[in-house]
């Protein structure tokens, strides 16, 4: 009897659930490094924080501490009455892929993924060939050498494009300086070598770069400490890496997946949400540079106009920077 | 020429930084197979080393101290890994598994759970760092062409964990074979019962073998953090303890072998790095994929056919039961 009292309830409950599900429900569910990890998901929880902010509106969230656990969390929040979901980076794609088939009424969105295709589904991809360009402009500029280098992460064709679209920049600016570009690795480890990273740097610096930009993740970390102990510049990437090492990290190119984050669940909120691909570009505020106390000193009134000129004429449609992915190579 | 010259030479400079931590890694893994314990957690050691040194300095702002905890928390594990396989005679590629798999894990969590960076420890500055030490006379060596380079860049201007990983090779080839407890360590791991006869306590050699190994990766995993890097990264050993233990095999589980095997590997890192994009004489600019390759093919090389047959300690892998 008591059991039967206990099951009927639950059944109310979750009745009610669903009848409040019919409001407004955003959810978010970070991926690996939790939210405050100072990079992509803190990001993420930037563009939240902002959001509830403004509306009042508390978004429920969830940190995904392994694989496993992404397609959990998704159903999981649906469950909970969830009607927009944000999934937080490429390693989301398959879970959220799945998801949004099972639940044809509830809104999805993901970011850093551009090549599924569900009606309830929006996918934010970013330029960041726009925004390695900007960057590159700034390395030209603030070069006494006239050499700069970049460091990739693992080999693959998003990686490639960040330093298609820093040389572009950079040979713009300069049309005859070099860059040298190196890759970390073909594999995942590459993501987490420091070591490599540093070695890889300090090879760069051997050969006369002093300007080098890397778009490595954890690998990063070992270019911005050997340019520092060179006494070198080097570019920070994704989110605002210039408190890294002060004074020695000339800026950083940001990605704004707060920006992601907070259109997601701004145009849900409104009944504007779409589904598809959005791309977002210097234009759309997606990709930009920064500029704080850390690296106020490096970047003279020439390299911040030359950007404000590059990121001008980009957003104008005059110059126009070439995606690496497009066709798998890169003009320059 | 000159700059050539002056390239090669930077490029044997970077294979003594990059070498180092597979050499220390080497040293432990010489101990422990020589003892019989199959020891494919040099990795998690040198992870868990890695991790322990960059926290506690961070906390604490000592260099020496962070060393001293890498060294403790790395020989914590090699005793979890002796636990497992010589107490209670478990399997001990499971066992070592299991510790790769804890550090993986622990390290991130903790790092969370302490400093809240997504698992990665904050920047040290210079002065909590183990940096290069400048040699005496490198100003005036300078003076003397080629001789006066070398000696600047080669053998001056390492940093003191550097020339720690150069010495333990000596001292490991001493203690293994110029020692009672080198010969006893050695007849362990061929024999376990001819020691046992002789009424030397097998557990307990082969208990020290594994800390004298933990002690070893400790250094290799405080050199990665706090020496060659100023912070800790999730899973920044990526893949070096088990090269080591590759090297292990390579150099027939003796330590000046390993040691050459160890700069082998350093030196083809080392030339990767250096190589990418760079147009070499006569053959031209090499494709990055062919360059990250060159490692892997080499290693298949070498195994295949350069190395003889490697013959590894008798009783290896096998817990001994009275």
């Amino acid at each position: 009897m008591k059991l039967k009292t206990t099951l009927m309830t639950a059944a109310f409950s979750m009745a009610a659930t669903i009848a409040m599900g019919a409001d407004f429900k955003p959810a978010v569910i970070y991926d690996m490094g939790g939210k405050f990890d100072k990079s992509f998901n803190e990001g993420v929880w930037a563009g939240v924080k902002k959001f509830t902010d403004e509306t009042g509106v508390e978004v429920m969230e969830f940190e995904v501490t392994n694989e496993a656990q992404r397609e959990q969390a998704m159903t999981r929040m649906v469950q909970r009455g969830a009607t927009v979901v944000l999934g937080v980076g490429f390693a989301q794609a398959d879970a959220i892929d799945k998801i949004a088939g099972e639940n044809p009424d509830v809104q999805f969105s993901i970011i850093d993924v551009s090549w599924l295709d569900k009606p309830n589904l929006r996918q934010y991809a970013f330029k960041e060939q726009e925004g390695s360009y900007i960057v590159g402009v700034a390395a030209a500029m603030a070069s006494e050498t006239g050499k700069v280098g970049f460091v990739g992460g693992m080999d693959i064709p998003l990686i490639r494009a960040f330093g298609c679209g820093y040389v572009q920049g950079v040979k713009a600016t300069k049309a005859d300086a070099e860059v040298f570009e190196n890759m970390t690795g073909t594999t995942p480890t590459a993501w987490n070598d420091p070591a490599k990273g540093a070695e890889l740097t300090q090879g760069q610096i051997d050969r006369g770069a002093d300007v080098i930009y890397q778009a490595a993740g954890g690998t990063g970390v070992g270019v911005i400490q050997a340019a520092k102990d060179a006494g070198k510049l080097s570019i920070g990437v994704d989110s605002n890496q210039n408190h890294m090492a002060p004074g020695s990290v000339l800026t950083s190119m940001l990605k704004r997946v707060d920006v992601a984050a907070y259109s997601t669940f701004k145009d849900a909120m409104d009944g504007n949400f779409t589904a598809g691909v959005q791309n977002l570009g210097l234009a759309e505020g997606g990709v930009g540079w920064a500029l704080d106390e850390n690296n106020a000193e490096l970047i003279t009134p020439e390299i911040k106009a030359a950007i404000e000129d590059a990121t001008a004429k980009i957003v104008s449609g005059d110059v126009v920077v070439h995606d690496y992915r497009a066709d798998n190579t890169c003009p320059m | 020429m000159a700059d050539f010259m002056l390239q090669l030479l930077l490029t044997f400079d970077a294979t003594l930084r990059l070498a180092t931590p597979l050499i220390l890694c080497a040293m432990a893994g010489i101990f422990s197979e020589r003892s019989g314990i199959v020891d494919i957690s040099l990795e998690g050691k040198l992870l868990s080393g890695a991790f322990v040194a960059a926290a506690v300095t961070a906390l604490t702002g000592s260099p020496w101290i962070g060393l001293m905890a890498a060294i403790c928390a790395s020989v914590f594990m090699s005793l979890i890994h002796g636990f497992a396989c010589i107490t209670h005679r478990g399997d001990q590629v499971v066992s070592g598994l299991a510790i790769n798999i804890l550090a993986s894990g622990l390290t991130i969590i903790i790092g969370i759970a302490l400093f809240k960076k997504g698992g990665q420890t904050p920047a040290l500055s210079s002065d909590e760092r183990f940096r290069g030490i400048e040699w005496f006379g490198v100003n005036l060596m300078d003076n003397i062409p080629i001789i006066g380079t070398i000696y600047r860049q080669l053998i001056s201007g390492h940093s003191l964990l550097v020339y720690m990983a150069l010495l333990a090779v000596p001292l490991c080839a001493f203690i293994l074979y110029r020692t009672r407890y080198g010969l006893r360590l050695r007849a362990v791991g061929e024999k376990p019962e001819s020691v046992d006869s002789a009424g030397v306590s097998v557990a307990w050699l082969r208990y020290r073998a594994l800390i004298i190994g933990g002690i070893f990766c400790g250094i290799a995993g405080a050199y990665l953090s706090i020496s060659h890097g100023a912070n800790f990264v999730r899973e920044m050993s990526a893949g070096k303890g088990y090269i080591a233990l590759a090297a292990v095999i390579f150099g027939n589980w003796r330590p000046i072998k390993a040691f050459y095997a160890c700069l082998l590997f350093g030196f083809l890192d080392a030339a990767t790095s250096r190589l990418q994009g760079v147009d070499i004489p006569l053959i031209g600019e090499i494709p990055i994929q062919l360059m990250l390759a060159i490692p892997y093919i080499v290693t298949v090389l070498l195994l295949a056919g350069f190395i003889g047959r490697p013959t590894p300690p008798a009783a290896i892998g096998v817990p001994y039961e009275k």
